[in-house]
């Protein structure tokens, strides 16, 4: 192929941002559509450089909106490519249309979704509202805590989309600016490595096989429409999480780092525990250390995808706990979080039903401390110390003004 | 087709227009083409149309305006020549009508339930240049 290869360190100090580039570069994007918006911009500007030093051999196709950008994509899917974009927020609002099309339609897109919140008012930081609005969209979502898991998802979400049995999109979430322009030590692949993990794009039904005409996008009413919305259902709920299984343990052979569908930290003998995404279960791990030295068996459980939702998986995950906390880092708008509901549905039909909460938090990148993670601890030990939650079941933290909860 | 279940079709929003592979389709007529019955050229939207075109070959110069022009490409033309009009996909736009130069019109918008014979019989004389 008419590109040249980068030496890579062992070792490289990249943001998530600029470790989702390299990871775009390795796996030789055949085209990018992309708009650019804070804070996902330089994934696919790092691309885009790639591509004009040779690095790439691709397409940067430049667009009006994101509703266009994933529109390019899901028409250069269709024809055949290897397809990724980036976006943000208001971006992945105005991309929302189409993300259904391309899920629908089957295509393996990958898009790198840096959180953000979503206006109004207008808002850069992160939070989990864009990743929470593409719940429902039919694509896979995986979760990246630090910009080590951006670089490496995006090898595994290529691996899992792309394959036959999946043919599904993928988005990777990483928190805006908490990970994507946070500089870490990222283990990198080579590029042999990282391409060779993926191997080369493998068509399927597309439009520029001419000796096998099909017409992509079709519109099907009450006939016909409940049955494909089903078929994507249930290769949701039942193809992606072998596949994604494999895809980890294929990723941990070459890589030795080991991904799992739900990540469980200190979780064996806890009592207590934390349920959250992205940058918080990081910090939530460190203050969970501190407690148990003060005598408190605090654990942690990290989503790894959040859809499919392991629902086996996390109420596997949280057996013998007795008081759970559901963080959820975007504004339910009138009803308990997602996780909260979620966790409720995995847990209502186990014999040790435990006791669960609900905590709204870091809305438009409110930070959330350790101070605020050691008190929700304590209130959770209390929860089992009473046999009863003591509270009420939604709690705002890190709000100002007076104490908020609900229910 | 009508009872396939969800299990049983290809995935994605995509028909196939031919069953297995196909060679020189740019070299082969339509009419020659074995199209699948997913192919909407098997499939007829007559009943969409509400006016329906007549074409009055006396007058017509095969321009191949109305060709061009057809969105829906329903004028069947064959060695540059008008032959007719594709009534299974004509959807009665009425555009071949609109750009057709002859004088009179070679193409005539009529009631979809009107007679061929008896329109054509009937068709509008030249129209004098006043």
């Amino acid at each position: 192929m008419a590109f040249d290869k980068m030496e890579l360190k062992d070792i490289e100090v990249w943001d998530g941002n600029f470790a989702a580039a390299q990871a775009l570069r390795q796996c030789q994007i055949d085209v990018v559509a992309a708009y650019p918006i804070t804070p996902s911009t330089p994934i696919v500007e790092g691309y885009s450089k790639f591509l004009a030093d040779g690095y790439v051999e691709g397409e940067f196709v430049m667009v009006e909106s994101e509703h266009a950008a994933m529109s390019g994509c899901i028409g250069a899917s269709a024809a055949g490519g290897r397809v990724a974009t980036a976006t943000s927020s208001q971006g992945f609002a105005l991309m929302v249309e189409t993300l259904y099309q391309a899920s629908g339609m089957r295509l393996p897109i990958i898009l790198n979704v840096v959180n953000r919140a979503l206006a109004a008012p207008l808002n850069v930081n992160g939070d989990h509202s864009d990743m929470y609005l593409g719940r429902d969209s039919g694509w896979i979502q995986f979760d990246a805590y630090c910009p080590q898991d951006a670089y490496d998802l995006n090898f595994i979400a290529f691996k899992v989309a792309e394959d036959h049995d999946v043919r599904l999109p993928a988005m990777i979430h990483q928190d805006g600016f908490m990970t994507s322009h946070t500089a870490q030590g990222v283990h990198t692949l080579t590029d042999d490595q990282g391409y060779g993990f993926i191997g080369d794009f493998k068509p399927m039904n597309d439009m520029l096989d001419f000796e096998h005409p099909v017409t992509h996008g079709v519109q099907t009413e009450e006939d016909w429409h409940f049955e494909h919305k089903a078929r994507q259902h249930n290769d949701l709920m039942t193809k992606v999480f072998p596949k994604i299984q494999a895809a980890f343990d294929d990723f941990e052979k070459l890589s030795g780092r080991k991904y799992n569908l739900v990540e469980s930290y200190d979780m064996d003998d806890a009592d207590v525990c934390v349920v959250c995404l992205g940058t918080s279960v990081e910090t939530a791990r460190e203050v969970a250390t501190e407690m148990r030295e003060k005598g408190i068996k605090a654990g942690v459980v990290g989503i790894r995808v959040i859809r499919p939702f392991p629902f086996m998986e996390i109420a596997e995950a949280l057996k013998g706990v007795k008081a759970i906390a559901a963080l959820d880092r975007s504004s339910p708008n009138g009803a308990p979080g997602m996780l909260f509901n979620e966790l409720a549905g995995a847990l209502y039909n186990t014999a040790d039903r435990a006791m669960l909460s609900g905590y709204v938090y870091g809305l438009g990148g409110r930070d959330l401390t350790k101070k605020h993670l050691v008190d929700l601890y304590t209130e959770l030990q209390a929860n089992v110390d009473a046999g009863k939650v003591t509270t009420q079941l939604q709690q705002f933290i890190g709000v100002r003004g007076p104490k908020l909860s609900f229910l | 087709m009508a009872n396939t279940g969800w299990d049983e079709f290809e995935i994605g929003a995509m028909l196939r227009t031919f069953d297995g592979k196909i060679d020189d389709i740019a070299g082969t007529l339509q009419e020659d083409r074995a199209y699948s019955p997913n192919s909407s050229f098997v499939a007829s939207v007559a009943d969409w149309r509400i006016e329906k075109p007549i074409f009055a070959k006396d007058f017509c110069i095969d321009c191949q305006f109305c060709w061009i022009y057809c969105p829906d490409m329903s004028i069947i033309a064959r060695d540059k020549k008008m032959i007719g009009i594709d009534m299974d996909h004509c959807k009665g736009c009425g555009i071949c009508v609109e750009v057709c130069p002859t004088n009179p019109k070679s193409l005539l918008m009529f009631d979809e339930h009107s007679d061929e014979e008896t329109e054509l019989a009937q068709w509008p004389a030249k129209e004098e240049k006043k």
